[in-house]
């Protein structure tokens, strides 16, 4: 159980003025912790980070102190630092507004952590489409410069620090950290084999630690508050707050920063997050870790937002991403949406992803479009275990984990809405709406 | 080298300037890591990624031609072929979806004459995946700019000032 009160940690500067800003950050207590991180030097910054339950933000939730003990801190080639800003998991849409907002958050975290880790050089890998926000992290990156916080000097130590802005052009596969650093090489986006993991054997060969944005972000308030403080703000094995995207079919979507013990349906019905359903409206079902998450019906939706109690359920926290269906919305086609995604990013090395995103896709498209067949249920439930054997947990036949990513959606909508399917079956049609581009599928909101 | 047939003086001045820059991020004998950030770099000059200036990104990261066309076909952002002058990609992806985004595509495909996939000298309409503002949905890019929370007002002053 948690014991510390909640308080807004990543977000907490946002709405103020100026909150991109060095002026605006510092005026807010920023770089306080990287001062403090200096004093105390780079294994007791490893030691508290470990001992703050950290836990990485991207999607696996691995522990973030672990991971950097991972790197060998005797290796005599260079040490990277690899920020994953790819952001580019359906659903999820924080770190975007974490670089937005408070760009000098996560460069404190890049600071402390490049200097626990021996780094020299840090590249911030953000998705291709976010141009704003490389421009507002560029700007917010040559005021640090300036202000000798990064550059020859590390606020004001013998330790040289450079930190780069780096595009990607569109391949949400770039997200996997091994395709991330492929694509940081100047390669195409596909995966490596693991092991060797990227923390020996990375960047350009060498010993490379790939953390998200929002896990950056929380390292400075590790610092600043103590490892203690942070671990007791969550549950027992996770510590800390978390950011949480809240999308689809609710009053209020928007990113909120939770306490580890809000449930999906608190997430979703409570005036400070999503401010429940459209009128008339009930939860069908709910996705709640981005688009590689298992679905939950409508009755499974008292969990919290928290990494072992979704494991618990087997499902997974993930990145973040909370998709939020209504009663109207047809299960076939939310699926083809987000079949069709996996298929279109597989990278095509490995062929149970390559074949089998393409081929489930293309199963779900024709029951959606009333050219169903009988057994075409039984069909997609082959195709997805010949991908990732083990459904509803996955561990994938495939160099990468988008395989799974790609087979635990439909495992789940099917078992959990076979009716659905079997029905789009039966009557050769979709019973919630009209043929290509038709009403219906969705309800009617938004866009009308 | 310069290439007349490529670039302006002008053009050629800012590619030269902003690579120097870019190789300066990395490791000296790690020139092709620069493979995207110049091939950005030379599409935001040329619009598109022409195979000349392929083969100029080749030349300067001392990299195969073979490996510069391997790179620019794997991500969507790359053109390699002319687009035509505005690229708008709208997101059907899940979110976007459940607010309207099929019913935004299918107003766009009426609007511009064009289906998804479709191009014509202005416009070159596509569908495409999650952009990160499923929270604002829905959305689309017209060339690197978003839009979001999209109406059909907004879309017809979108489209009313794109010339
Ligand atoms: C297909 C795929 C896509 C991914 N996309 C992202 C992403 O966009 N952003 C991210 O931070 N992590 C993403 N991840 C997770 C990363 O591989 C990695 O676990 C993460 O960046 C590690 O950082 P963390 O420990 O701080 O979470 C993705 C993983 C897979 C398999
Ligand atoms: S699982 Fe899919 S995306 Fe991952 S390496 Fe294999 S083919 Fe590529
Ligand atoms: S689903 Fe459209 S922006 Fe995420």
């Amino acid at each position: 159980m948690s014991t510390t009160p909640f308080e807004k940690l990543i977000t907490r500067n946002w709405g103020k003025p100026g909150s991109h800003t060095l002026d605006g950050y510092k005026k807010n207590g920023g770089y306080k912790a990287l001062e403090k991180a200096l004093e105390m030097g780079p294994a007791a910054i490893i030691d508290a980070v470990k001992k703050s339950n950290l836990r990485g933000r991207g999607g696996a939730g691995f522990p973030t102190g672990m991971k950097w003990s991972f790197v060998p801190r005797d290796s005599p080639k260079p040490k990277y630092l690899a920020v994953n800003g790819d952001e580019s998991e359906p659903g999820t849409f924080k770190d975007r507004y974490i670089l937005e907002n408070d760009p000098h958050m996560m460069l404190e975290g890049i600071a402390i952590a490049s200097y626990a880790l021996d780094v020299h050089t840090c590249y911030v890998y953000l998705r291709g489409e976010f141009k704003k926000q490389a421009e507002i992290l560029q700007k917010a990156l040559d005021e640090a410069y300036q202000a000798g916080i990064f550059g020859k000097k590390l606020l004001g130590r013998d330790y040289p620090l450079d930190c780069y802005v780096v595009r990607g052009a569109g391949a949400y596969i770039c997200g996997e950290e091994t395709a991330l650093l492929e694509s940081l090489e100047g390669k195409k986006g596909w995966p490596r084999l693991k092991p060797p993991f990227p923390a020996v054997v990375g960047l350009f060969g060498c010993p490379t630690v790939v953390n998200n944005v929002e896990t950056l972000a929380s390292v400075p308030h590790v610092i600043e508050r103590g490892a203690e403080w942070y671990a007791k703000l969550g549950p027992e094995r996770s510590g800390g707050t978390r950011v949480v995207c809240l999308s689809g079919s609710v009053n209020r979507p928007g990113v909120y920063e939770i306490p580890l013990h809000v449930t999906v349906r608190e997430l979703i019905e409570s005036p400070q997050y999503g401010q429940g359903m459209p009128p008339g409206r009930k939860v069908k079902a709910v996705i709640p870790g981005g688009s590689s998450a298992p679905v939950l019906s409508g009755d499974e939706i008292d969990v919290a937002l928290e990494f072992e109690a979704l494991k618990n359920v087997q499902n997974m926290a993930g990145s973040g991403g909370v998709i939020v269906m209504d009663d109207q919305t047809c299960m076939v086609r939310a699926l083809w949406r987000v079949a069709r995604f996996y298929a279109e990013e597989s990278c095509g090395q490995c062929t149970p992803c390559r074949e089998g995103t393409a081929w489930q896709t293309r199963i779900i498209r024709a029951i959606e479009e009333g050219r169903g067949q009988p057994g075409d249920v039984e069909k997609l439930l082959n195709v997805v275990q010949a991908i990732a054997p083990y459904p509803p947990i996955g561990l994938g036949n495939t160099i990468c984990a988008l395989g799974d990513a790609a087979a635990l959606p439909t495992h789940s909508f099917v078992t959990k809405f076979r009716a659905e399917f079997e029905a789009h079956i039966q009557e050769k049609r979709c019973p919630f709406g009209a043929g290509h581009h038709g009403w219906g599928h969705f309800g009617s909101g938004g866009f009308a | 080298m310069a290439n007349e047939a490529l670039f302006t003086p002008a053009e050629q001045m800012k590619f030269d300037q902003e690579l120097s820059e870019i190789l300066s991020h990395y490791p000296a004998d790690r020139k092709s890591a620069a493979m995207l950030p110049a091939l950005r770099l030379l599409q935001s000059i040329k619009g598109w990624l022409p195979p000349e200036g392929m083969t100029l990104v080749a030349e300067r990261l001392e990299t195969s031609v073979a490996r510069v066309y391997e790179v620019a076909t794997f991500y969507v952002m790359f053109h390699t072929k002319k687009p035509g002058k505005y690229t708008i990609d709208v997101c059907t992806n899940l979110s976007c979806s459940l607010r309207g985004a099929e019913s935004l595509l299918a107003y766009l495909e009426k609007k511009l004459g064009l289906r998804a996939g479709e191009m014509n000298e202005m416009f070159y309409l596509r569908e495409t995946e999650c952009l990160a503002s499923c929270g604002t949905a829905p959305c689309l890019q017209v060339n690197e700019e978003h839009y979001e929370n999209l109406t059909r007002e907004s879309v017809d002053e979108l489209l009313g000032k794109l010339t």
